[in-house]
């Protein structure tokens, strides 16, 4: 598996929301080679402050030579980021870490939560390119507010799987969780569900799998130093009880794999 | 090969002696930030390194602490990894083969909670091929028992340090807790007690806090401070040491670049071993090498070594 370090040039910002931003790089190197939830380490400025790279979800790949991220503000190196102008220069480290693996035959029931939309936007075109019908397939997005998910329909739009909304304050689609949706529906026959969001939801939705014998990969979030397993920082409980690297195992699991808090 | 760096013009000598041990360039990798050293075959030349220093490996393999382990602060960042390893028996039957085939010095840090424990590691490491050195982590803040206490006392510094040696077929390089109020007196009991070199430092014990949970970020609560916000504690640290000992002595502490390293080879340091900056840039350590040769084409040094402890001479 290769991975490089590139001098990436910023093309495209994008702000979505008060605090959401979109990125567009020139990594041809990282785009030739990336899979589906596979992420990149990206340094916020060439300082010593902030020092370490922030992983991010590759959200997708544009053409052969770019990749997106999209990410909140939520501290200083991702305000730095938000601030990036066309034609800077930002080192990005990349493709990382396990993806998800594509269960070709079986309809695929996307579900996202928050800024865990990022990865999926990737999946579902990988997913189009494999099967003929996309009609079966399914996309369920969550988050907070309706602004958080509207700039990105209609890049999920164009792919023609079923698209359904949920919102914590019921501005956009099920005045709630996206975990009630699932619940409240029929998921077609035979499918693989793939999820990223917050750990509650992450945990609810693998409940439901679970329950429903259906079988879910997620993708986990976790803070990392190095991004290739040098640092050993990005541990996680799994569900054997050993510690599990959300960078070289991860990010992307299958959810019985791991340890959920209820 | 000898010709060929003794020629003038654009191949400065960058060898350099650690007791018997030699090295090719001044720079290794530092314990705990790479791995064991295939993580990082991909990214770089892993042949040009003066000496890998693999993950500190126990007696038996240890899970090590419960996440966060990390988190970063001004300048630098905050680890309580908890010394999670794979063992020595696995390290030697996984690990090693892959080392001894890179033909680079393959320095094994090891790490106890009692003195059978280090003696029995270095036992088990005696006669494996491939292995060219020891050093011996008597610092690392993150388990509760066993470490701090080896560290920051020199009678037990001295009797860890006597212990290995006693086992050791390799050289023993001893490296030191930051974490004590003087730390000439350990260096000078380590020497006593047989140590073929020191490095030092390891990180510095901190903290931090999250303001919304209002409980410490670290599961551990507390953590070793490591990067560039240390380097000035380091370098004033190899400095004392190196007035006292007569030990060959390897800098540690936030280098990213040939200008931190030769600031320490001029303190007195023999070597450096690059840590944190390998989580940044996984070339960060070909590129102070490649410095140190830049550095040493344009000042005209016939060898690296006239920048050893410089400062002390003049």
């Amino acid at each position: 598996m290769s991975q490089y370090q590139e001098k990436a040039t910023v093309t495209r910002v994008e702000q979505f929301s008060a605090k959401n931003y979109r990125l567009t790089l020139d990594s041809p190197q990282i785009a030739g080679s990336a899979k589906p939830g596979q992420f990149v380490m990206i340094r916020a400025g060439f300082g010593k402050d902030p020092l370490l790279r922030r992983p991010f979800s590759i959200h997708q790949v544009v053409g052969e030579k770019q990749i997106q991220v999209y990410f909140k503000v939520v501290g200083r190196g991702t305000d730095i980021l938000a601030h990036a102008r066309p034609g800077e220069i930002l080192s990005v480290f990349g493709p990382l870490g396990r993806g998800y693996r594509l269960a070709a035959a079986s309809p695929a029931v996307i579900v996202g939560g928050g800024l865990g939309i990022a990865p999926l936007l990737f999946l579902v075109k990988e997913i189009c390119h494999l099967k003929k019908d996309c009609s079966q397939n399914l996309i369920i997005l969550g988050a907070r507010e309706k602004i958080e998910i509207e700039p990105l329909l209609d890049d999920f739009r164009q792919f023609g799987f079923k698209i359904l909304t949920a919102t914590d304050d019921g501005s956009f689609g099920h005045h709630g969780v996206v975990t009630e949706v699932m619940a409240s529906m029929q998921l077609p026959a035979g499918c693989t569900v793939y999820s990223c969001g917050p750990e509650p939801m992450m945990a609810g939705v693998s409940a439901l799998c679970k329950a429903r014998n259906i079988p879910c990969q997620v993708s986990v979030e976790s803070v990392m130093a190095c991004g290739m397993g040098a640092c050993l920082g990005c541990s996680r409980p799994a569900k054997d009880g050993a510690y599990t690297h959300v960078c070289l195992n991860g990010p992307v699991y299958n959810a019985e794999d791991l340890l959920w808090k209820n | 090969m000898e010709e060929l760096m003794s020629k003038k013009g654009d191949l400065p000598d960058l060898r350099v002696n650690i007791g018997s041990l030699e090295l090719a360039n001044p720079v290794m990798t530092a314990s705990g930030t790479f791995g064991y050293a295939r993580e990082f075959e991909n990214l770089m030349d892993l042949h040009r390194l003066g000496a890998v220093i693999v993950k500190g490996i126990s007696l038996n393999p240890r899970a090590g602490n419960p996440p966060p382990r990390i988190v970063e602060t001004a300048c630098g960042m905050l680890n309580a990894i908890g010394l999670q390893n794979v063992g020595v028996e696995r390290f030697i039957s996984e690990k090693m083969k892959y080392l001894a085939g890179l033909n680079i010095p393959v320095i094994v840090n090891i790490l106890g909670d009692s003195l059978a424990e280090y003696e029995e590691i270095t036992d088990r490491l005696a006669g494996v091929p491939g292995v060219a050195g020891i050093e011996v982590n008597i610092s690392c803040p993150n388990v509760k028992k066993g470490g701090v206490a080896f560290g920051t006392d020199p009678a037990m510094a001295a009797a860890v340090t006597a212990a290995v040696k006693s086992k050791a077929d390799v050289p023993v390089m001893v490296k030191l807790s930051p974490n004590v109020s003087d730390i000439t007196v350990i260096a000078r009991a380590v020497e006593d007690a047989g140590a073929d070199s020191l490095s030092l430092i390891n990180t510095l014990i901190g903290m931090a806090i999250d303001l919304k949970t209002r409980r410490p970020v670290l599961a551990n609560v507390i953590g070793g401070l490591s990067g560039p916000a240390i380097k000035p504690v380091a370098l004033r640290m190899v400095y004392e040491v190196a007035r006292v000992v007569s030990l060959p002595v390897i800098g540690i502490g936030g280098i990213e670049s040939a200008e931190d390293a030769l600031e320490f080879m001029m303190a007195g340091a023999t070597a450096v071993q690059i840590g944190t900056a390998n989580f940044v840039n996984p070339r960060a350590s070909e590129e102070v090498i490649d410095g140190i040769r830049e550095y040493a084409a344009a000042e005209k040094l016939p060898s690296i070594r006239s920048m050893i402890g410089c400062l002390h001479r003049s």
